[in-house]
């Protein structure tokens, strides 16, 4: 079946070879692991780590006579991320059998799903960006299906001179693996795709999508052709594991095909591997004959059916979606693209500004959040579920400002404090006398003492008002910052003249 | 629908099961008469009806998400020809 062309070449993102110019195509599979509390087909613990072979049951092991029961939850979770993905939901579905041998695949087939999958094709759209100009590219990526699958065990090569150690604790979790159609054609994209399909599992809740986990896992499929073309011939590369090799893995390979064809070559159809350490790319022959899955439906299990009902109940209990919420706060709060994009990238952070926005002005709110707050997490290397700050707390941080109890340099001193001590801004304020002197006295005696001393200053700034902002620096250092800068800008305005 | 005995000796590779040219010959036999049998099947017309997949029809039957298994690590490796720390040991397999 020929693959539809979704996509108009777009200038910027062709390379530039030897002997002209060339578009990259990409098409990714991606592996999520399905939250649920037990596994696909069996009552084992789906929990990260554990003591090797403890969360396993005597169906992950494939024990003779053992047969599956589906876990009812991971079937709505599929069907979940199916609506979050806007896409077909399949009500009657087929799990097959793909057969290959390897050690930590004790069954010797992997329950799947082949040509009947439970969801069929949607569409993401992805922001791209932002780029120097700090804009974002919408593109939308057809999603071709989503299918359930068992996850393998763990081989472990390390621990004797001639034997591999096999943990079964993964065998069986629940899998989704989300199809792409091939419409992606930078690296950039791929890696924006990817982070979409993150955030939109992390707001659905049917994934933690931790890519450091593995429970967020890469297929990579690149061709290149000559810009206009029919599509080339694609490698695969398998099991990139996080967006930096991604996009590394995509330029390599990207680059390697538009070497071999200008070289006169041709590009072999093979699945590779990303090396991390090298940055590059190398064939996995041993992998090729492993393709015969002789796919066929699985005897043990009857076909997956529901009704509309079923579909409907969890439709009408799905969360806001990031898209959204990124309307709502453009149209109601009025906030950039670029601050909408950095709130809805995560629905914690998006929760915790609403909760700091609500009955308070958004623009600040959103700033304090991005600026403040997220650049100290960064730098103490927490998240926003660790934060030391509450919202509660940082709402009311804004609120002395507002109410003018404190100056906005003073807020900036406050939160430093909050963030490494913690606290209730009011008792900071309080207990370290932070409170902002609008006593007009006293910031006159300031005023006076800043003009006295300065006299030559004085002489310039008739020439030049604008110089007015040094005057108003000095007394606001002479009162340690807590002199209201209104109230001082006001003051030393009338006081040297000017309107 | 046959097979030869190149393709008995493929099949059996993808398993990991040592089929020597003898065997892979007397297989070859046995696995045409199976295949010779269930081709009667395609005498019959089954145009436009739907592939049956159950004597009776039922729900697949599912389970709630509870963890109800598993802590049995002694079990699991209990017949493994060789274990070590619940670890399932295995010749060295690396890509």
């Amino acid at each position: 079946m020929p693959i539809a062309e979704t996509r108009n070449t777009n200038p910027k993102n062709l390379i530039s070879g030897a002997t002209g110019d060339w578009e990259v195509i990409i098409g990714l599979e991606v592996h999520a692991q399905v939250l649920s509390a037990s596994k696909l087909f069996s009552g084992a613990s789906t929990e990260f780590g554990g003591e090797p072979n403890d969360h396993v049951s005597l169906v992950d092991a494939a024990m003779p006579g053992m047969l599956p029961v589906i876990n009812e939850e991971c079937v709505k979770q599929a069907v979940r991320t199916g609506l979050g993905l806007k896409a077909k939901i399949n009500h009657r579905s087929v799990f097959a059998r793909k057969n290959y041998f390897y050690p930590d695949l004790p069954q010797g087939y992997q329950i799947s799903q082949f040509d009947q999958p439970i969801i069929g094709e949607g569409e993401i759209i992805v922001e791209v960006g932002p780029d120097r100009q700090g804009e974002f590219e919408e593109i939308r990526v057809g999603v071709e299906r989503l299918h359930l699958e068992q996850d393998a065990g763990k081989s472990l090569h390390d621990q004797h001179p001639t034997m591999s150690y096999v943990d079964l604790n993964r065998s069986g979790v629940a899998l989704m693996e989300i199809v792409s159609k091939p419409d992606m054609r930078s690296s950039e994209e791929a890696k924006a795709y990817i982070n979409k399909v993150r955030t939109i599992l992390r707001y659905l809740g049917t994934s933690d999508a931790d890519m450091e986990k593995g429970n967020l896992r890469a297929d990579v499929n690149v061709s290149v052709r000559r810009p206009g073309e029919p599509f080339g011939i694609r490698s695969e590369i398998k099991n990139v594991n996080s967006l930096r090799f991604a996009g590394q893995a995509i330029d390599y390979e990207a680059r390697r095909q538009i070497g071999v064809l200008e070289d006169g070559g041709v590009v072999d159809q093979e699945t590779r591997l990303f090396d991390p350490a090298k940055g590059e790319t190398r064939s996995m022959r041993s992998k090729e004959e492993a393709h015969d899955y002789r796919y066929f439906p699985d005897p043990d299990l009857l076909p997956l059916e529901f009704d509309d009902a079923f579909v409907e109940a969890l439709k009408a209990d799905l969360p806001e979606l990031p898209d959204e919420k990124r309307e709502r706060f453009q149209s109601d709060f009025g906030l950039s693209a670029y601050d909408t994009d950095i709130l809805v990238s995560d629905r914690a952070i998006a929760d915790y500004f609403e909760a700091v926005a609500d009955g308070r002005d958004a623009k600040q709110a959103a700033n304090w959040v991005i600026n403040d707050l997220l650049g100290h997490l960064k730098k103490a290397g927490e998240t926003i579920e660790t934060t030391p700050v509450s919202a509660a707390q940082l709402g009311a941080l804004l609120d002395l400002q507002s109410e003018d109890v404190i100056s906005g340099k003073i807020a900036k001193d406050v939160f430093e404090i909050m963030f490494s001590e913690g606290g209730d801004p009011r008792d900071i304020v309080e207990a370290r006398g932070l409170t902002q002197v609008t006593d007009t006295g006293a910031i006159e005696k300031l005023v006076d003492e800043v003009i006295a001393a300065n006299a030559d200053k004085v002489a310039q700034v008739a020439e030049k008002p604008s110089m007015i902002g040094w005057f108003v620096g000095q007394v606001m250092k002479a009162s340690q910052g807590k002199a209201n800068p209104q109230a001082v800008n006001k003051l030393l305005k009338d006081k040297l003249g000017l309107d | 629908m046959s097979v030869d005995s190149n393709t008995v000796k493929r099949v059996a590779h993808l398993a990991r099961i040592k089929v020597s040219d003898e065997e892979a010959e007397a297989l070859k036999g046995e696995l045409n008469t199976i295949l010779g049998f269930v081709e009667q099947l395609g005498e019959v017309d089954v145009e436009g009806v739907a592939p049956m997949t159950s004597v009776m029809p039922m729900a697949m039957k599912k389970r709630a998400d509870v963890v109800n298994d598993g802590g049995k690590a002694d079990d699991i490796v209990g017949n493994a020809p060789a274990a070590e720390d619940h670890y399932f040991q295995v010749p060295k397999v690396v890509e």
